[in-house]
């Protein structure tokens, strides 16, 4: 006999007890710290800063760890407990110049002030798994430099002074107001501000294969990695109370400065573009292909052609977020019966109808014509 | 959730709600109230703009409620929305004189792909009696009679007007006292009982 | 319980009004969608954000929240969301249609006729009709515009031409007061006639897509048809295996690995309401609902 589903709620409840056992995993085996996660799945922690949008370690390392290591759920965590937050303004501009810099390289010099400086990467380790951290292991502090407080200029800063490159903050102006996407609902065409706030919050598998179709053919960029720079900088916030800017604290961001085509013709002088990629933390692919994507994005206020998915302004900033792509193809999890019934009926009118007309019988059931 | 906090959020809710049902059913009188607001707004009036605007809104006087500082000050306190100076800018327009209030092509009227970004007016009048017409539209099952007094002569040949620009449009709300009724930009207006 | 971290309803006051404005805009332009600053929720968006940002935005003390999903108040996310407003806004909830003021919904229209002090919320997905025709949101905002509603028609009468038919069965684009084209969310076309001329103010929240729509009552609601194909809604040719209806929209049930199938309104309300009554004995038409061949 047939009973109406009922029980829905203690069927979640139990999900849910299931979950959080799933999550402690084997009791033996200690709890993992906020500590360690911070410490020791440091890019993981950036990564979820910055895609979530909010700039908190420790919160970010307490999301990671109640999504069990599924980065897109510990960025969804993040971006839901943002809401919730009171907001009392925007920083002003930061001075990534001023950057206490941890790491810094230019693919377009040799040399130039300041240096390349390696800093903890991956770059040029032998991808070969080291069965010596499978054990504890006793790490020997690394030589650092005395710390170089000097600010050193970005290399297209260095070919802005000789119109080599195009200005910074052309046209749109600067002091104007940024927009905010999380405050007003993106429209298009939209402005770069808002282009590189999506860019900013995309996913990073994304952005790095819209990226990568460029570097293919697919809305060629013909770029350069002029600067990649991480590091600390400072964040100032402008308080009308006391009538100046106060510092609120420093965040460690990766920028990126992408050098890419020329631009110019008759009336004006021929000089190399900008694709810019900024990112929480050192997130250095995903700052790359940011300022990839962003450059691609410029087409047409450049007068390219723009037939490529990467210069598709509307396709990328709408398909770029994960929490929302997540959340709409996992809502295909739920409960779509009725219109899955609806579907079915309509279906099989219409194969009684084609076997009807073909003089054929369906087997075995046509209980569904209207 | 502290007491004040709430109070504010449920008050606030209350006139939203006053407001949308007046609005889903145009010409239906609803109530809503706000103390302490500084005369010539009417408590519905003030219920409203606590209601509904803030820093994102910006909102227009008309003359009569220009010439009173204290009215610009307290919608200033209460909601942080910038006063503009003329109508064509503001989200919310108030009227204390309901028979000088501007025409309909004053105020913004949104564009054809976005009609919603046009002026809400809210007009204060003296009495929801008097002057009838008849309503109809959306939120009305027939039609509906409506009566309010005063309003200028044109009243309903300005109606006429913001209803050709449909979709674009502004959309009204009369105010008398704590009394409220919604004239949104889809209803069609006729003089008379 | 009420969480004491979160305001009202979870929504913070300043996100309320932006909500309340888009809301006021969508019922004085039926059937517009109105851009609105759609938030992150702490549930996933396309599980309901949109209709869960409306009922916070318009929900009071007094109201009394219903919550269904397939027309079930006991689905999965249908006990989810009503959990979400037990405990951030502490609201009385029903199960019975007659007894609520704000029903949120996903894919139903309930089978109890809707009075003029209620308001029925739904949850859409993609709220552009348009969009599987033109994926692009600048052409399908200039065609609204214009109410240049051709390609809608061609395609339906394409469907005409292949299956002999309009192959849309849920998701039946309708034309409100005339004017705007509407996606009326994934409801079945069964539930269409039920907008048309509704006492109940209806809001569409699509969270996802920052979009809200409505209709306001007493509104003129056309489902999109030909002259020659006329508009027809659909149900299974059965009755209600628990209730006996044979008005109500029916949830077919695979009941074991022979296919035996049998049928139940997918109204548990309506449904419960009518066996409370007495209905649903053997005495009743339920001879289709056997219908397992």
């Amino acid at each position: 006999m047939y009973v109406a589903v009922k029980g829905g709620e203690r069927a979640i409840e139990n999900a849910h007890a299931l979950l959080a056992d799933a999550r402690r995993g084997e009791r033996a085996v200690p709890e993992i710290s906020l500590q360690q996660i911070d410490n020791q799945l440091a890019l993981g922690v950036d990564r979820v800063m910055c895609e979530g949008s909010l700039y908190d370690r420790e919160l970010a390392a307490l999301a990671i760890k109640q999504a069990r290591g599924d980065m897109i759920e510990a960025i969804f965590l993040l971006r839901a407990y943002r809401t919730t937050l009171p907001r009392f303004g925007a920083s002003e501009p930061i001075e990534t110049g001023a950057m206490d810099i941890r790491r810094r390289i230019s693919a377009t010099f040799k040399d130039l002030p300041g240096g390349q400086v390696l800093g903890p990467t991956f770059d040029y380790t032998h991808r070969l798994l080291d069965h010596t951290l499978a054990q504890e292991s006793d790490v020997a502090s690394a030589a650092t430099a005395p710390v170089d407080d000097t600010p050193y200029r970005s290399v297209a800063d260095l070919l802005g002074d000789n119109g080599l490159i195009e200005r910074a903050a052309p046209q749109e102006g600067q002091g104007a107001d940024v927009g905010d996407l999380t405050r007003e609902p993106l429209s298009f065409p939209a402005g770069r501000d808002l282009r590189l706030q999506n860019l900013a919050r995309g996913d990073e598998g994304f952005l790095l294969s819209l990226a990568y179709s460029t570097q293919r053919g697919y809305g060629r960029n013909h770029p350069f990695a002029g600067e990649i720079r991480f590091g600390e900088v400072e964040v100032e916030f402008f308080a009308e109370e006391v009538g100046f800017a106060v510092p609120l604290g420093t965040v460690f961001m990766t920028e990126c400065q992408m050098v890419n085509q020329f631009t110019g013709g008759d009336t004006t002088a021929p000089c190399f573009t900008r694709g810019y990629g900024l990112a929480f933390g050192q997130s250095e692919r995903k700052a790359l292909a940011m300022a990839l994507v962003d450059r691609a994005l410029r087409a047409r206020e450049l007068g390219e052609e723009t037939d490529a998915p990467a210069q598709d302004e509307e396709f990328v900033l709408s398909h770029s977020d994960n929490v929302q792509a997540t959340g709409f193809v996992e809502h295909l999890k739920l409960p779509h019966y009725v219109d899955f019934q609806a579907e079915l009926g309509l279906l099989r009118k219409l194969r009684a109808e084609f076997f009807e007309r073909n003089g054929e019988s369906e087997t075995p059931m046509q209980d569904a014509a209207e | 959730m502290n007491a004040p906090a709430i109070n504010t959020a449920f008050a606030s809710q209350a006139a939203f709600r006053a407001l949308m049902e007046a609005t889903a059913q145009p010409g239906e009188i609803r109530t809503a109230s706000a103390l302490g607001a500084p005369a010539p707004l009417s408590p519905a009036t003030a219920a409203l703009v606590q209601s509904l605007t803030d820093y994102e809104t910006p909102v227009w006087l008309d003359d009569a409620f220009a010439r009173v500082p204290a009215v610009a000050e307290w919608i200033r306190f209460q909601t942080g929305a910038p006063i503009v100076q003329e109508p064509r800018q503001a989200a919310f327009a108030l009227i204390a004189d309901v028979e000088a209030m501007p025409d309909v092509t004053q105020f913004a009227l949104g564009s054809e792909e976005y009609p919603d970004r046009s002026t809400t007016v809210i007009a204060q009048i003296e009495r929801f009696g008097g002057r009838a017409f008849q309503l109809g539209g959306p939120g009305i099952k027939t039609s509906r009679t409506f009566a309010a007094e005063p309003l200028p002569n044109d009243f309903v040949q300005r109606m006429a007007v913001n209803r050709e620009l449909f979709p674009r449009g502004v959309d009204l709300v009369l105010v008398a006292g704590e009394m409220m009724a919604a004239l949104p930009r889809s209803v069609r207006i006729t003089e008379g009982f | 319980m009420t969480a004491p971290a979160y305001n009202f309803a979870y929504l913070d006051e300043q996100t309320k009004r932006m909500i309340r404005r888009a809301i006021l805009k969508a019922i004085a332009i039926p059937g517009y969608q109105v851009p609105f600053a759609s938030r992150e929720m702490p549930m996933p968006y396309g599980w309901g954000t949109g209709g869960v940002q409306v009922t916070a935005a318009i929900l009071g003390p007094n109201d009394v929240l219903k919550v269904i999903d397939q027309g079930s108040d006991d689905t999965t996310n249908a006990v989810s969301i009503r959990k979400f407003f037990v405990k951030t806004a502490g609201v009385k909830t029903t199960t019975t249609t007659t007894e609520a003021t704000v029903i949120q919904t996903r894919h139903r229209i309930p089978e109890t006729p809707l009075g003029d002090h209620q308001v029925l919320v739904y949850q859409v997905p993609i709220p552009e009709p348009l969009r599987f025709l033109e994926p692009r949101e600048t052409e399908t905002r200039r065609m609204h515009a214009l109410s240049e509603y051709g390609l809608m028609h061609v395609k339906l009468y394409e469907d005409i031409s292949r299956h002999g038919h309009i192959a849309t069965a849920y998701a039946y684009p309708v034309k409100v007061d005339d004017r705007y084209v509407m996606d009326p969310s994934p409801i079945p076309k069964f539930d269409n006639p039920k907008m048309n001329d509704c006492p109940a103010l209806q809001l569409f929240g699509a969270g996802r897509e920052k979009r809200i729509y409505a209709i306001p009552p007493y509104t003129q609601v056309v489902s999109l048809d030909f002259e020659d194909h006329p508009f027809e809604p659909y149900r299974h040719d059965a009755s209600c295996e628990l209730c006996g209806a044979t008005d109500s929209y029916l949830d077919e049930v695979i009941t074991d690995d022979r296919g035996t199938r049998m049928f139940v309104c997918s109204d548990t309300d309506y449904c419960g309401t009518r066996r409370a009554m007495g209905h649903g004995t053997a005495a009743e038409d339920t001879e289709a609902a056997h219908d397992d061949r």
